[in-house]
């Protein structure tokens, strides 16, 4: 692969994205004080569950606003790179575009996954991450090398398992043409990792870590950021992060071998 | 001696195809239990191309020729045969195959919708891996071939469909493809943009010596821009050769409308030996197999008082027409 050539191309997109999505300031606008007010409303939320309980699930209120912060933060990346580029996937398939991507000398999933960017998420990015700087000085918590490398190897892993989780879902459009509710049931269950894992049940905590990994992709990185987290656990999210990015890129590769185009 | 660059041998293609019984207990059915079944829609062809052709796909809605170019392009996989394109296998998609070809369809648009092309154009040069002077130098060249300027700089969604178009060639051949495959480029445009499209695409030809793979339903751009057609009729090709033998094997008499002086020559000229179709006073229309078209054409001209004469051929469409709606059409 030519990195070169693919932050070239990045560029590119970037560049191109910015300028279609500002061609509409008050779309922008209007993202921009929605994800404000999700954000409140969230904390709003949390804060009635705790106002009857010191804790849920062995966790304090201020150490469930980490957790809320990190889902702000994967929310935000998710509306920024996630949401305008794989919910495309299904219209390229549907409508045969998927031809002008697969018949450019670039990788066909990097083209897909990367195209479009969506501005108003970077906003729930850095509101996430100044909640999490809130949270670090009422949790009391104190920045070193290993903490920080920790935490983004963690963070990243979740990302990469929501990346894979979403782009598998697309990739079954090859086959079932129609994939929305599969996404919207994905990202209802998104809703569930603003909550710690062990404040479900046994049987919820196996689906949501084993099945479909929403509650691990939140837990782990607040644990790592609180210095509770164990390194079984650190070590199983890279394994499962790794096991579906590679799986997700197989899958990808497989499925274009039915890509049968849509008629003209 | 020019190269194939295309050889297709043996090629089949077959899809899973469902089908839905009508009503509200066929749409529980279709889906419970799916039918499907399988689908032949590329028979046993095989052609070769060679560089620098024009070759025009003919054939009804459906009878394969889109997906003919698609397997061509890499994009579909063949169920059975060979294909290789420019000394490639197509649906590797192998990076200097890709470099080597492009797919303009007139029914889909790669360019950004709320960008002006020229961002569009800039997109496809980095993953070309065109620089940025290349680039610009490329964009002026078919810009003035395609008579394209200010539109450039307008965002696609304010375009006409005639501009849209254009520019979608500009952003489809921005890497100098060697090969262009052309699904119906002109659908839906006008007149005048359509004969523009092809001064183009003939151009393009010329000076390039790239090969062109065309299907349209517009037969004038068959007629203005290919020699050669290959005609698929349900998935077999049923004529593979020159455009004027096809025409000619469809259309084998010609119509001529003489007008006489008099209303007694025109009689004398009906009743000397050729098949006449109707005559009204001194106007007859008499019909004239190609093959001897000309010498007839000489002894009516030597031996009668002519005032005027028409030769009518029946127009392409209509003789095409006639493959493309019979569909066991005997070529």
């Amino acid at each position: 692969m030519n990195l070169r050539k693919y932050l070239k191309v990045y560029k590119n997109f970037l560049h191109t994205s910015l300028a279609a999505e500002l061609e509409y300031k008050t779309n922008i606008l209007i993202d921009l004080i929605t994800a404000i007010l999700s954000l409140i409303g969230s904390i709003f939320l949390i804060s009635i569950f705790f106002q009857n309980n010191a804790t849920i699930g062995g966790w304090e209120f201020e150490e469930a606003l980490i957790i809320q912060s990190i889902y702000t933060i994967l929310n935000g990346i998710t509306n920024t790179w996630f949401n305008p580029n794989l919910t495309e996937i299904v219209k390229h398939i549907r409508e045969g575009t998927l031809d002008f991507v697969l018949l450019k000398p670039i990788d066909s999933q990097f083209f897909i996954s990367l195209k479009k960017i969506n501005p108003s998420g970077f906003l729930e990015i850095i509101l996430g991450f100044c909640l999490l700087l809130f949270c670090m000085r009422i949790n009391q918590i104190n920045l070193n090398l290993s903490f920080l490398t920790l935490f983004l190897i963690t963070i990243i892993c979740s990302i990469f398992i929501l990346y894979s989780l979403w782009f598998f879902i697309c990739t079954t459009t090859i086959w079932f043409v129609k994939t929305w509710n599969a996404i919207e049931v994905l990202r209802s269950f998104l809703y569930i990792g603003r909550f710690p894992l062990n404040s479900f049940s046994f049987s919820l905590r196996i689906f949501f870590s084993v099945f479909i990994p929403i509650a691990f992709i939140t837990t782990i990185p607040s644990e790592v950021f609180l210095g509770v987290s164990q390194l079984w656990k650190i070590l199983l999210e890279v394994i499962v992060a790794t096991v579906f990015l590679i799986t997700s890129r197989k899958f990808w590769l497989f499925a274009l071998k039915f890509y049968s185009s849509a008629s003209s | 001696m020019v190269q194939n660059i295309i050889d297709v041998r043996n090629l089949s293609k077959s899809f899973d195809i469902s089908s839905k019984e009508p009503d509200l207990k066929g749409t529980i059915k279709h889906f419970f239990r799916r039918k499907t079944k399988s689908l032949k829609v590329i028979k046993d062809i095989s052609f070769k191309i060679k560089e620098g052709e024009i070759v025009g796909f003919l054939g009804a809605n459906g009878a394969g020729k889109t997906t003919i170019l698609k397997m061509l392009c890499g994009l579909i996989y063949p169920s059975e045969g060979s294909i290789i394109v420019s000394g490639h296998l197509p649906f590797r998609r192998k990076e200097n195959f890709l470099k080597n070809i492009t797919l303009i369809m007139g029914q889909k648009q790669q360019l950004i919708w709320d960008l002006p092309p020229i961002e569009s154009f800039y997109l496809n040069a980095s993953i070309y891996e065109l620089d940025k002077f290349e680039a610009k130098r490329r964009i002026k060249k078919l810009s003035d071939m395609l008579e394209i300027d200010d539109e450039l700089f307008i965002p696609v969604r304010k375009l006409s469909l005639g501009q849209r178009m254009k520019s979608e060639l500009l952003a489809a051949l921005i890497h100098e493809p060697n090969i262009l495959f052309l699904d119906e480029p002109t659908l839906g445009l006008d007149i005048n943009a359509q004969r523009n499209l092809r001064k183009f695409l003939k151009k393009y030809n010329k000076e390039t010596n790239a090969t062109i793979c065309l299907t349209s339903h517009y037969m004038k751009d068959i007629t203005s821009l290919c020699k050669r057609v290959i005609c698929v009729q349900n998935g077999s090709i049923s004529y593979d050769g020159k455009l004027d033998l096809l025409l000619k094997r469809l259309s084998p008499v010609k119509e001529i409308l003489i007008v006489c002086h008099s209303e007694k020559d025109a009689t004398k000229l009906e009743s000397s030996g050729y098949s006449v179709k109707n005559k009204t006073k001194n106007e007859i229309t008499i019909i004239i197999e190609n093959h001897h078209f000309t010498s007839s054409l000489k002894t009516i001209l030597n031996n009668f008082d002519i005032k005027d004469l028409y030769i009518n051929e029946p127009p392409v469409d209509e003789i095409i027409g006639k493959i493309l709606v019979k569909k066991d059409y005997d070529i």
